[in-house]
């Protein structure tokens, strides 16, 4: 079955964005708001490209701004349609307001995030900043690492978003150039194969019907029930890690294919350190613990693949017992740390684990991070261990 | 139109008793007229603005009409989401309609409207304009008149009102149109036609403010009627391009307008005779854009 489907659809090399393209016309999207921002572009005009040539059955609505592409999404979708957008950097804070919006309203929106820094000074190139920065919408939101994981990401994004237990909208987030403009072999698997596997999106709460008049979003007093409808959010959001986990079986089984589910794991079970890292960092880390291994070092890789719901429980588990926790940022909470060592830091010491975490802060604004980087990089995690120096944060490659 | 004022105001009701609206607030007249001529089939998209509040506090609603609520500068964007979204889906039927009040419309959701505007978006957007942040006390907006007191220009704003409706028309959109609830006709003919239309159609509603304009309660019709009969609000209506003034009233002097809200009594006669200049030149420049056959494309 899974050798059938493999041959039924195409294997292509491109890159991360077409990638995402084919994902949102296999997805049969209905909307698709679209804004040009470097390095998202090519994915809107890939898009554009499958609606004019009619192979793809969607609407497009050319916005002005990320703000109105957001809320034309969250309008879209408001009426009961699966709906697509991306975007980058200065584009997504713009659509920070309504990205509240569209988690208040349960509204299961897919959208694509091409990984950029955010300025001044201007700068295109790959940095996390944008999408952490978004880390308290209630979006989920989602790490890739190679082309393939972008496309097949994409797709298990609204059978997860969509599900009546969850019904959240969903972020995938790929590296800017690194993912988005390099080419890499991709299966594009056939339309009846993604058909079977994502069936037509219904809306199983309210949608904007004049049959069924409803009022959305009016007033809430104190002591109504506001605090309740922020607590169901949170309660999706952490049922949410049961369905990314079984929606990563289910494609698994239709396509052959799995990327891991929260987190992915790389020779985890013997090591001694383990690095936690997101997106291409992550992939240059699988490199350089086969390189430190070569070299007789117990290292090991986790990969976030979910950063929001945040997989805590779980790297504790992993935490545990180990010398140290090598975390890599490519962005920061300035007077903090790096938001995800931060993240990880906290869902160890709930757990009662006292693994040391080493945070490095490094790869800002698209500083090229290599695995032999990344290699020093647990050397340098390993002397401060010894030494019993472990800092807040630790910044790697910076030059002052 | 077949129907008469009095046919409509005995027809099914979409705008409940019970709403939080101010008493004589003008916008919630407006808006019942418009749910009277759409009979329902509407979306709404109402983003932060006196009917926010005016529809009632969660669990209850006073709207028996599908509405969403939205942030802002979002009115017009969103409706663009639901009007595409709809003709994806094969609904035919149903109206998109944005309701927002002028800080939505002049000011914050500017941008939306534009590009909405310019997409020709399938939606009717309604803007009422009761000519400043009313909802947030009284604050001055783009539509606040000149030397009207608000709260933030406590002796009078300095500015001019924005020419909103020519501003949307220049767009080249399909139909724009002022109107009053003190001529309802006029509004209710508008109305009728926008709904024929296809395209993004944008009205602009005068929605006296008991509250922020200090007037009696009772006065809001006569106070919209007044706007127009003294050239404040000039009726008019630009279709495929073509400006029409839809009601030529015996022009008034402004002083009875004005005496009759505290929002202008700060104002001495040398005040009054400036304004109305200003206001019959917007007439004027009205008449002449309608001796000009089409303006915009």
């Amino acid at each position: 079955m899974i050798q059938r489907q493999a041959e039924r659809g195409k294997w292509d090399i491109i890159t991360g964005n077409h990638a995402v393209a084919h994902a949102a016309r296999l997805a049969r999207v209905k909307v698709v708001p679209a804004y040009p921002i470097t390095p998202q572009t090519t994915i809107v005009e890939y898009i554009a490209d499958f609606i004019e040539r009619g192979e793809m059955d969607a609407e497009y609505i050319r916005v002005e701004s990320e703000h109105s592409a957001m809320a034309a999404a969250i309008g879209a979708a408001a009426v009961g349609a699966r709906t697509f957008t991306a975007t980058a950097s200065q584009g997504l804070l713009l659509m920070h307001e309504v990205l509240h919006w569209a988690v208040g309203s349960r509204l299961p929106i897919g959208m694509a995030v091409v990984n950029r820094a955010v300025g001044p000074p201007w700068s295109i190139h790959v940095d996390h900043q944008d999408a952490v920065s978004q880390r308290d919408t209630g979006w989920m939101i989602q790490f890739v690492s190679s082309n393939q994981e972008a496309l097949d990401t994409v797709l298990m994004m609204y059978k997860v978003a969509e599900r009546p237990d969850v019904l959240l909208p969903f972020m995938v987030c790929l590296d800017g150039f690194v993912l988005s403009h390099t080419f890499q072999p991709v299966h594009i698997p056939d339309q009846a194969d993604v058909d079977a596997f994502l069936p037509e999106y219904r809306p199983p709460h309210w949608a904007m019907d004049p049959d069924r008049p409803i009022t959305y979003g009016n007033l809430v007093m104190p002591e109504r029930e506001y605090m309740e409808m922020r607590w169901s959010i949170h309660e999706a959001m952490l049922r949410a890690k049961e369905a990314i986990r079984e929606v990563a079986g289910e494609f698994k089984r239709a396509f052959g294919r799995y990327h891991g589910d929260l987190l992915w794991e790389y020779e985890t079970e013997d090591a001694d350190i383990l690095v936690v890292a997101t997106g291409t960092l992550a992939s240059e880390a699988e490199e350089a613990v086969d390189l430190l291994r070569s070299g007789g070092k117990g290292v090991g890789l986790v990969k976030v693949r979910s950063y929001r719901p945040f997989p805590g429980e779980e790297i504790a588990r992993l935490a545990e017992g180990r010398k140290a926790i090598v975390v890599l940022d490519r962005s920061l909470s300035f007077g903090q740390a790096g938001p995800l060592a931060t993240d990880i830091r906290a869902a160890l010491f709930t757990a009662g684990v006292s693994t040391p975490v080493v945070g490095f802060v490094t790869g800002l604004g698209g500083r090229d991070i290599t695995y032999e980087d990344i290699a020093e990089i647990v050397k340098i995690a390993e002397e401060r261990v010894k030494e019993g120096r472990v800092r807040p944060v630790e910044w790697y490659k910076l030059r002052r | 139109m077949a129907k008469t004022v009095m046919d409509l105001a005995r027809g099914p009701k979409y705008v409940l008793p019970g709403s939080a609206a101010c008493p004589g607030c003008g916008a919630q007249i407006a808006l019942k007229w418009v749910l009277k001529i759409l009979g329902g089939r509407a979306v709404f998209v109402i983003p932060a603005c006196c009917t926010s509040v005016i529809q009632g506090p969660y669990p209850k609603s006073a709207f028996k009409f599908p509405v969403y609520n939205m942030a802002f500068a979002a009115a017009a964007s969103t409706a663009s989401g639901m009007a595409r979204a709809l003709r994806a889906m094969g609904e035919e039927d149903v109206h998109v309609v944005a309701w927002a009040g002028d800080g939505g419309t002049y000011d914050i959701g500017l941008q939306a409207l534009s590009g909405a505007a310019e997409r020709n978006e399938d939606m009717i957007y309604i803007c009422y304009d009761n000519e400043a942040y009313m909802n947030t006390g009284i604050q001055r907006s783009g539509a606040t008149p000149p030397k009207a007191w608000t709260k933030t220009t406590p002796t009078g704003k300095a500015e001019m009102k924005k020419n909103m409706a020519l501003i949307v028309a220049a767009h080249g959109v399909p139909y724009v149109a002022t109107a009053s609830i003190g001529y309802p006709a006029d509004f209710l003919k508008k109305l009728e036609k926008a709904k024929q239309m296809r395209g993004f159609r944008y009205i602009q509603i005068f929605a006296p403010c008991p509250t922020g304009w200090n007037f009696p309660v009772d006065k809001t019709v006569e106070i919209a009627k007044l706007a127009v009969d003294t050239y404040v609000w000039p009726l008019f209506e630009v279709e495929h391009g073509k400006l029409k003034i839809t009601v030529k009233p015996r022009r008034r002097p402004l002083k009875d307008y004005v005496s009759l809200q505290k929002r202008f009594r700060h104002l001495t006669d040398a005040d009054i005779e400036e304004l109305e200049r200003a206001f019959l030149s917007r007439w004027e420049a009205l008449e002449r854009l309608e001796a000009q056959g089409t303006i915009f494309l």
